[in-house]
């Protein structure tokens, strides 16, 4: 299509489409469920509009470099990374990462051992540290292969894992949350933490990929 | 050993793992009981939970990864029994 048409005519034409439906307008089951008990604690005061909409706001500022402040702490001091390891919630909420009730284990790629999430039941992710989840991560087939066949999923997201290298998965069934720390990128010796963050993606954090090259 | 058990109701532990064997790696607290809690009770007293690893060799018969690969899942107290040997 040329680039010097008739402006006008080409106003007009765009006009004759319909307006594209929101995503989100069928009012199914669940959303109708939502919908009602919203409504209601707000009715009865137990929560106003503007908490809800503060709630949402805070979890969709929640991005993987809250968890990527972390791994890059623990890469660059080693006692840092024995705490972390030892008792995750309290290494967040040491380098000020608020994680409220979350219980968090932290665990570490090594030369021998990767590890991957998943939660098989529904949809149990470090929220406080990554955001929301990924659609993948809470699909049926990510779900129910990652378990079963995680050297085949993960290489379908690129990650090849040596066959002397053993895969740990960890399925969140229950009260803990999970955080992968991946293995350090050589050639970053002499990096700054905040430079190292850069190199730490929420997929390497999730356990499908492995920390960006340097 | 995870219990063989299919009862009803908001139950954490997957259906893969039950009957399955493995060993602790560690104890993760007590938190009260989700399927208690599921129904508006209390969930008290609290169940200790633990981690327990299993080798997907024992879990899928036909696991087509490395022998030595790993599954760990948190199962509840009242979910397991103990085995005079560990494997």
């Amino acid at each position: 299509m040329s680039h010097d048409h008739d402006h006008t005519e080409d106003h007009a034409h765009v006009h004759r489409y319909p307006p594209r439906p929101d995503q989100d307008d069928t009012l199914t089951y669940y959303r109708a469920m939502e919908a009602a008990v919203r409504e209601l604690l707000i009715d009865k005061g137990v929560l106003t509009a503007e908490d809800v909409r503060r709630q949402v706001e805070n979890m969709d500022g929640r991005n993987a470099g809250l968890g990527a402040k972390m791994v890059a702490r623990a890469w660059i001091d080693s006692a840092y990374k024995q705490r972390m390891l030892a008792n995750g919630s309290e290494a967040a909420e040491e380098i000020g990462l608020d994680v409220g009730p979350l219980k968090l284990v932290v665990v570490e790629n090594t030369p021998t051992v990767h590890n991957v999430i998943v939660c098989t039941l529904c949809s149990c992710y470090p929220r406080m540290l990554l955001g929301l989840p990924p659609d993948w991560y809470k699909s049926r087939n990510y779900r129910s292969r990652v378990v079963r066949e995680p050297r085949a999923v993960l290489a379908e997201f690129g990650t090849v894992i040596p066959d002397d290298v053993l895969i740990r998965v960890h399925d969140s069934t229950a009260d803990m949350r999970y955080l992968v720390a991946p293995r350090r990128p050589q050639g970053t010796e002499n990096w700054g933490e905040a430079e190292l963050a850069r190199l730490v993606t929420r997929d390497s954090m999730i356990g499908v990929a492995l920390a960006d090259p340097a | 050993m995870v219990r063989e058990a299919y009862p009803i109701g908001h139950v954490r532990t997957p259906y893969y793992i039950r009957g399955k064997h493995g060993v602790i790696e560690r104890l993760c607290g007590a938190f009260p009981n989700p399927e208690e809690l599921a129904y508006a009770r209390s969930g008290q007293p609290a169940q200790p939970l633990y981690r327990v690893r299993f080798l997907q060799r024992d879990v899928w018969p036909d696991y087509a990864g490395q022998p030595l690969d790993v599954v760990e899942v948190e199962i509840y107290q009242h979910w397991l029994e103990a085995e005079e040997h560990a494997r």
